[in-house]
């Protein structure tokens, strides 16, 4: 019974994470995007700074009528979102936010492989919701998705590789344990390589080619309305969210600080997420997109190659360490 | 695990002696066949590839109940993450039509069934004849972790791995190769 309830408990917590984090990163994108291009963003729903502008948003999502195009092929339309969002609740379970064994949902053994293949289920998703929705620009989007993921998962794959090469484990509270200060230098290329690749995996910009809305309206999610389309915008935070957290767990210590590691180790890592996304939000608004051949580029001939640059180091240095 | 251990627990355990996990395992596997042969027998296209998800999805999830975690991951990994996107972006590039595709079928459907019982045959007979005695102990600590995976793939089947990588190399240059050679014909 208490097994149960500790699992029960647990689960309820991460699905509490899964729904309020990513709605403060979509606030906190609304304040900074308005400060940085010298507006106020929204003002008025809730009273204080418009501290209530998603709750608000959600509310008319909700309201909105749910349309499915008459040429779609309609249950795959529908399935999409829940295949893009909730892939990205699973891997939530796995990452540990303190250093104590009740500070991770689930631990899983091999760690880095379960939240990479879990994360490589959602961009289905897209490609389900490009395919079905029966439109000329939702397929493009598609396609572009497909090109840029099949890209990209290698280097973030190879860079992650090289932190598991360096704790000598796959598990995520493993690599935790075994991390020291002089990791951040040392595996700063593999950090950089997985951040960009894991932008590039979640479309955001400057890599949001397959949502380019100048170009083709949103994409795969053009014939969207209502609850689903909040889904598929739910699912991007909530990628946020995700890539942060991991990019913070195997790359800059997650709980690890200068001090107070015991009992605040789960600030550390709260903290070090929160900076990563700032970091996103920021790209987006200083960044131009780029086009799909400097996209397919910048994989193949700079990030594969660091990637590999990296795991080479990794493992001079794990052999001259022994 | 020991012999003697292996002997000692196959004698408390009958043929399919049904526990939780056996059974879960023989449902699984009846998706994981239903979804396959869905893939095989459907008209639409993309359907097709998504049902491949759901069996090699559900191939996964057996390799989970088998407490071989890692081949479990490495599965998704590799044929749902990857695998299966290429199928799509292939399958968007030739723009599959919405709804059935009355030429997707072939000839050659009844020597593909015959090909297809007769690898399946072939594989069960190899199977059920190296772990017929073999039980594993489905409560004790996960034989198939990562580390002994690992383990046993670098200490006892290096030779076979590099053989693979080099296959695989070849494969790779072969492809680059072909790729080459048509557009050169083209210009």
């Amino acid at each position: 019974m208490n097994d149960a309830l500790d699992v029960a408990l647990r689960l309820v917590i991460v699905f509490a994470v899964f729904m309020v984090l990513p709605l403060v990163v979509g606030q906190t994108e609304h304040k900074v995007m308005a400060h940085m291009q010298g507006r106020l963003g929204p003002m008025y729903a809730g009273g204080f700074h418009g501290w209530a502008q998603l709750v608000a948003d959600g509310v008319k999502f909700a309201q909105k009528e749910d349309i499915v195009p008459a040429e779609a092929d309609r249950r795959i339309f529908q399935l999409a979102p829940a295949v893009a969002l909730l892939p990205y609740l699973l891997v939530l379970v796995a990452i540990p936010i303190g250093p104590s064994e009740g500070a991770v949902g689930q631990i899983v053994d091999a760690g880095i492989f379960f939240v990479l293949a879990v994360m490589g289920v959602g961009v289905l998703g897209s490609l389900m919701a490009g395919w079905a929705s029966a439109n000329k620009f939702s397929l493009l989007g598609g396609l572009r998705t497909a090109a840029q993921l099949l890209a990209y998962e290698l280097p973030m794959l190879l860079a992650a590789a090289s932190v598991a090469m360096a704790a000598g484990t796959v598990s995520l509270p493993g690599i935790l344990n075994a991390f020291e200060w002089w990791w951040l230098p040392w595996q700063i290329v593999g950090a950089l390589v997985f951040f960009v690749a894991g932008l590039a995996e979640l479309q955001r910009p400057p890599f949001d080619m397959p949502i380019a809305d100048s170009e083709i309206i949103f994409g795969a999610y053009t014939e969207y309305t209502g609850l689903r389309f909040a889904l598929f915008l739910l699912a991007e935070y909530a990628g946020i969210v995700v890539l942060c957290g991991l990019t913070t767990v195997l790359f800059l210590g997650g709980w690890h600080g200068p001090f107070g590691a015991d009992g605040l180790g789960w600030v550390w890592t709260l903290l070090k997420t929160a900076v990563l996304a700032f970091v996103v939000i920021w790209l987006r608004v200083s960044y131009p997109r780029l086009r799909e051949d400097q996209l397919q580029k910048l994989a193949w001939t700079a990030l594969i190659p660091l990637a590999l640059a990296q795991i080479a180091l990794t493992g001079i240095v794990k052999v001259a360490i022994n | 695990m020991t012999l003697a251990a292996a002997a000692a627990h196959s004698a408390h355990s009958g043929f399919l002696s049904p526990t939780g996990i056996e059974i879960a395992f023989v449902l699984v596997g009846i998706a994981t066949l239903g979804a396959a042969l869905v893939t095989v027998t459907t008209k639409q296209l993309v359907h097709a590839a998504l049902w491949l998800v759901v069996a090699l999805g559900g191939l996964a999830v057996e390799y989970l109940l088998l407490t071989a975690e890692f081949i479990a991951w490495v599965q998704v990994l590799i044929y749902v993450g990857s695998v299966v996107v290429l199928l799509l972006f292939g399958l968007m590039l030739t723009k599959a039509p919405i709804g059935r595709s009355p030429d997707a079928d072939s000839g050659n459907r009844w020597a593909a069934l015959g090909v297809a019982v007769a690898a399946a045959g072939a594989l069960v007979w190899v199977v059920v004849d190296a772990f017929r005695t073999t039980w594993i102990d489905l409560d004790g600590p996960a034989q198939g972790s990562t580390e002994v995976t690992g383990t046993f793939l670098f200490r006892h089947w290096v030779l076979p791995f590099e053989a693979l990588s080099v296959l695989l190399l070849a494969a790779l240059v072969g492809a680059i190769v072909l790729s080459r050679k048509r557009s050169k014909e083209q210009s």
